[in-house]
């Protein structure tokens, strides 16, 4: 019986949080500090003719002005063009700051400006004069769709079947085409390091979701061994995506340090945030499907098209799970990528799945009431019993069971089919559902167990919390196989001097990291079985590691709880002041037999406001199937974040562009809407627990992506349903329905 | 080394109830001498533009955005942050909600939230959900979807009144 696993438990980091005790990037102190300020570009490409920074310079406080003129080189190859550096890691081709006069992108960095305050740091940016060689940039995807190509990395996914022959051959065919705007992450706390040098080496604290990845980053960008970046990263205000690669600020700020041998703090304003990291790509999807009259898909063609920077590239994998959503023996689905000269867009919560299921879900719909199908029945005739792609048995799949509960949770029954027929009052009232999908995957990852002969314990992991709860499920999984009480165990991360960890992105954090805590814990035990065997009274003589449990202070035989042996008179005898075991996870070979994936059914409910178009999403009622939950009470709160994501991509989020400057026009909470407390009314989160013995030994599965997968998809379709008319482009202002 | 300022102003206000005196350049923001000067780092800085509600502070018992307030402003006030919120006898029932249901996520928004959330408490002990909506209006989360925050709210009120209130139950279904 479980004591903590399974259970509600209000996060451990809950208290520092609440008394603004826990501390964020920019929150860290050091003697002497001094602070840069960050000057963005104003054009979009072309070369920097000159930069004049002696007003600047003059002004008060301020220390020094770099630009590229000035700035060191960073990286193996220095040059005045940018190259990303060879002989790294593939990652590892980020942009950097100031490093040669061409231009990219509008707002990008052409001078940080350090002084002996953030004010006149501030002050003294706007007094540097730039003047610029201009070249004619293109921003909008639409004009440059045409010499879209397949991203490099990777061969191109091979057609299932015959997807042409199959969709001419098709009796009920639709086809249409969406498009999504750029977005931004917009978490609440500003990307900001603190970064101090002592000879060489280095100790910045970051925001980051890696701090492996940063510390890689640093130590290529200084030609430095890796050993001597120290990344720190305890709390983390939000990232979702935008603290996954190492963003262009952490080597500037230390670079500035470096060479004022003194220590910087950089902070991104909320709007050089717009540009001070990637972004959700604008993408262009075309689908087409083919059914049969009974609604059984026969061909599926899902082509989707997203712009990348014109330096470098990035694929969101637009397509990746349309190939495994529903059985149908003819398909192809493509993602291309097409340079624009804005930054690289980078992954943004549950990307590529959330872009590529809106089409393919609204395409599901548009299907639906071409066949006159019930659009919840029609998912059902098309449910894959095993994986479409490989053939593979899924590892679990409880999908059926999603629909099913939230069809009967939400009253779908009673459902009227066509458009325009239901109502409250003068509002327009309409019932959308979609299908959500993610991974379920599981890197590499290391964690430190000591146990101490006073039933305490130490774990730690250079895994991140962005705010899932990482630290408390991590906490709960320790105890658990420790057999300790909760309090007793503490739990550490978001530190280079912890075993390595992979980013916490990908929802596969609780299934790596967790799995190596739970790991480390039976390594303990095992040890302590050991070493208890030495002696030729242990009651667990012969006993092997998988037969003995610790609980409570105690190692015992699972089978025979009265045999055990205290866990501290163990140490004792040995001498031992403490047990220390560190453990790496891998994913384990017999994956590879099954197909593992996390799904989810979205119902929403939206009220639409016939005279203005204004949407409100009314209800929503989400069910997913994502293996075991350790933590019921943080995994709910992750899925409403989820929901309530899918609702501001719907219906509010767009990043503008000014493509005749190639500027962003929104760069600011103001102008970028993301949802807020008066978008939000009823959502309900439901689990379908699955029992996965296959994924991990956890049997956990990915969630914070899956979230808010469905949900623009379903909010979609339920503004079909209220009004009869089919938006294809998000979000979904009233402008679209007027 | 450079002269770090040319000129301070210097202020008296009390602060998380205690008397306290503070120089700083006259043309900073309260959020910049609380984090800066006072190393207040409970009070977050997220937009600078009063956009996003997380530096909100009470002056006088009001709600107020600090980074669009001029630390000038709190001379002889009485300013509270979220360092101030809890007594000697424990936290307060609102930082003791928003840890118990997750309407701490990340963290960042909470601080803005929690001042918020006590000022409304102070004026309307029995809020409804639309008034607490209404009260939080100018404080952005990113991610909990704003529920858990809500069901924060309206338990620490009840608590407050000397009620418990019963939370609707997390669900998690099994395979039968």
């Amino acid at each position: 019986m479980a004591r903590y696993i399974g259970k509600e438990m209000s996060r451990v980091d809950g208290v520092a949080k609440v008394t603004g005790r826990a501390k964020y990037a920019a929150e860290f102190r050091a003697p002497n500090l001094a602070y840069g300020f960050i000057v963005l570009g104003t054009m979009a490409k072309g070369r920097i003719r000159e930069i004049d920074t002696r007003e600047a310079e003059r002004a008060p406080g301020v220390v020094r002005v770099f630009t590229h003129l000035n700035a060191p080189k960073l990286g193996p190859k220095a040059s005045t063009e940018y190259a990303p550096p060879r002989n790294t890691r593939e990652q590892d081709k980020s942009f950097r700051a100031l490093q040669s006069d061409r231009i990219y992108f509008n707002m990008q960095p052409v001078a940080l400006v350090v002084a002996e305050t953030y004010e006149q740091a501030r002050y003294a940016a706007r007094l540097v004069r730039v003047s610029y060689d201009t070249e004619r940039h293109t921003t909008d995807t639409e004009a440059v769709r045409g010499s879209a190509r397949a991203p490099s990395q990777g061969s191109p996914p091979k057609p299932r079947g015959n997807p042409e022959a199959a969709m001419k051959a098709a009796p009920v065919r639709v086809e249409a085409e969406y498009r999504i705007p750029v977005e931004h992450h917009n978490s609440m706390e500003p990307h900001a390091a603190v970064a101090a040098w002592e000879g060489d080496k280095l100790t910045i604290f970051d925001k980051t979701q890696d701090v492996y990845g940063v510390r890689a980053h640093l130590a290529t960008s200084f030609g430095v061994p890796e050993e001597n970046v120290q990344v720190v990263s305890p709390y983390v205000g939000g990232a979702f995506g935008a603290s996954l690669r190492p963003n262009y600020y952490p080597a500037l700020t230390a670079m500035a340090a470096r060479e004022l041998k003194r220590p910087i703090k950089v902070v991104y304003t909320r709007t050089q945030m717009f540009t001070g990291h990637g972004y959700r790509p604008y993408t262009i999807q075309k689908i087409a499907l083919g059914a049969e009259a009974s609604g059984k898909l026969t061909a599926m063609i899902h082509q989707a098209v997203h712009n990348t920077s014109a330096f470098e590239e990035f694929n969101d994998n637009t397509t990746g799970f349309t190939r495994q959503v529903y059985a149908c023996p003819n398909l192809l689905a493509p993602t291309m990528i097409v340079a624009t000269d804005l930054p690289t867009p980078t992954w943004m919560r549950a990307p590529g799945a959330v872009s590529g299921m809106f089409a393919l879900e609204c395409a599901m719909d548009e299907l639906a009431y071409a066949l006159k199908i019930d659009p919840l029945e029609l998912r059902l005739i098309n449910y894959a019993e095993t994986d479409p792609e490989s053939g593979r048995p899924w590892s679990s799949k409880a999908l059926r069971e999603c629909y099913r509960l939230g069809a009967e949770k939400f009253g779908w029954k009673d459902r009227k089919f066509e458009p325009r027929s239901m109502r409250d009052g003068r509002l327009l009232v309409g019932w959308g559902t979609a299908t959500g999908v993610w991974g379920a995957f599981q890197r590499p990852a290391i964690a430190r167990i000591t146990l101490r002969p006073d039933g305490t314990a130490h774990v730690t992991s250079a895994t991140s919390d962005i705010g899932p709860g990482t630290y408390t499920v991590m906490t709960m999984i320790a105890a658990e196989y420790l057999g300790l009480e909760i309090e007793r165990v503490k739990f550490e991360l978001g530190d280079t001097k912890f075993p390595r960890a992979p980013a916490q992105g990908g929802s596969q954090t609780t299934s790596s990291v967790g799995s190596a805590v739970h790991g480390a814990a039976l390594a303990v035990g095992a040890k302590l079985l050991t070493l208890a065997n030495q002696d030729a009274s242990s009651p667990l003589k012969g006993a092997t590691a998988s037969d003995v449990e610790m609980l409570d202070g105690r190692l015992r035989l699972k089978s025979d709880p009265s045999k055990s042996v205290s866990v501290a008179g163990v140490m004792r005898l040995n001498n031992l002041s403490e047990v220390t075991e560190t453990f790496e996870s891998r994913p384990s070979p017999e994956r590879q037999k099954y197909a593992t994936m996390a799904h989810g059914a979205q119902f929403v409910e939206v009220k639409v406001d016939p005279d203005i178009g204004h949407v409100r999403v009314t209800r929503a009622i989400e069910v997913t199937a994502c293996g075991k939950i350790i933590n019921p009470k943080a995994s709910h709160s992750q899925e409403i974040g989820g929901v309530v994501w899918g609702i501001g991509m719907a219906l509010q989020e767009a990043t503008e562009i000014d493509h005749r400057y190639g500027r962003i026009m929104n760069p600011n909470l103001q102008h970028y809407h993301v949802p807020v407390n008066a978008d939000v009314h009823e959502v309900e989160t439901l689990f379908v627990e699955e029992d996965d013995k296959v994924v991990n030994p956890l049997g956990v599965k990915g969630m914070g992506e899956l979230g808010m997968v469905g949900i623009p998809a379903a909010i979609a379709n339920a503004v079909f349903h209220a009004t009869g008319k089919r938006v294809r482009e998000l979000p979904i202002t009233p402008d679209k329905l007027l | 080394m450079p002269e770090r300022t040319k000129q301070k102003t210097h202020i008296e206000f009390t602060l998380n109830g205690e008397a306290v005196e503070v120089a700083f350049a006259p043309h900073k923001t309260l959020l910049e001498v609380l984090r800066e000067d006072l190393n207040l780092m409970g009070t977050k800085h997220g937009c600078e533009l009063g956009e996003c509600g997380t530096c909100a502070v009470l002056v006088n018992g009001r709600s107020a955005l600090s980074c669009l307030v001029l630390g000038l402003e709190a001379e002889g006030r009485s300013v509270e942050t979220v360092e101030g919120m809890a007594s000697p006898a424990g936290l307060h029932p609102l930082q003791e909600t928003f840890a118990d249901t997750g309407a701490a996520q990340c963290g960042y928004c909470t601080p803005g939230f929690l001042l918020v959330a006590k000022e409304l408490l102070a004026a309307n002990p029995r809020p409804t959900r639309e008034e607490i909506k209404e009260a939080l209006c100018g404080n952005l989360c990113r991610c909990t979807g704003y529920i858990k925050i809500y069901e924060a709210v309206e338990l620490a009120a009840a608590r407050m009144r000397g009620e418990e209130l019963e939370l609707p139950r997390e669900a998690v279904y099994g395979l039968d």
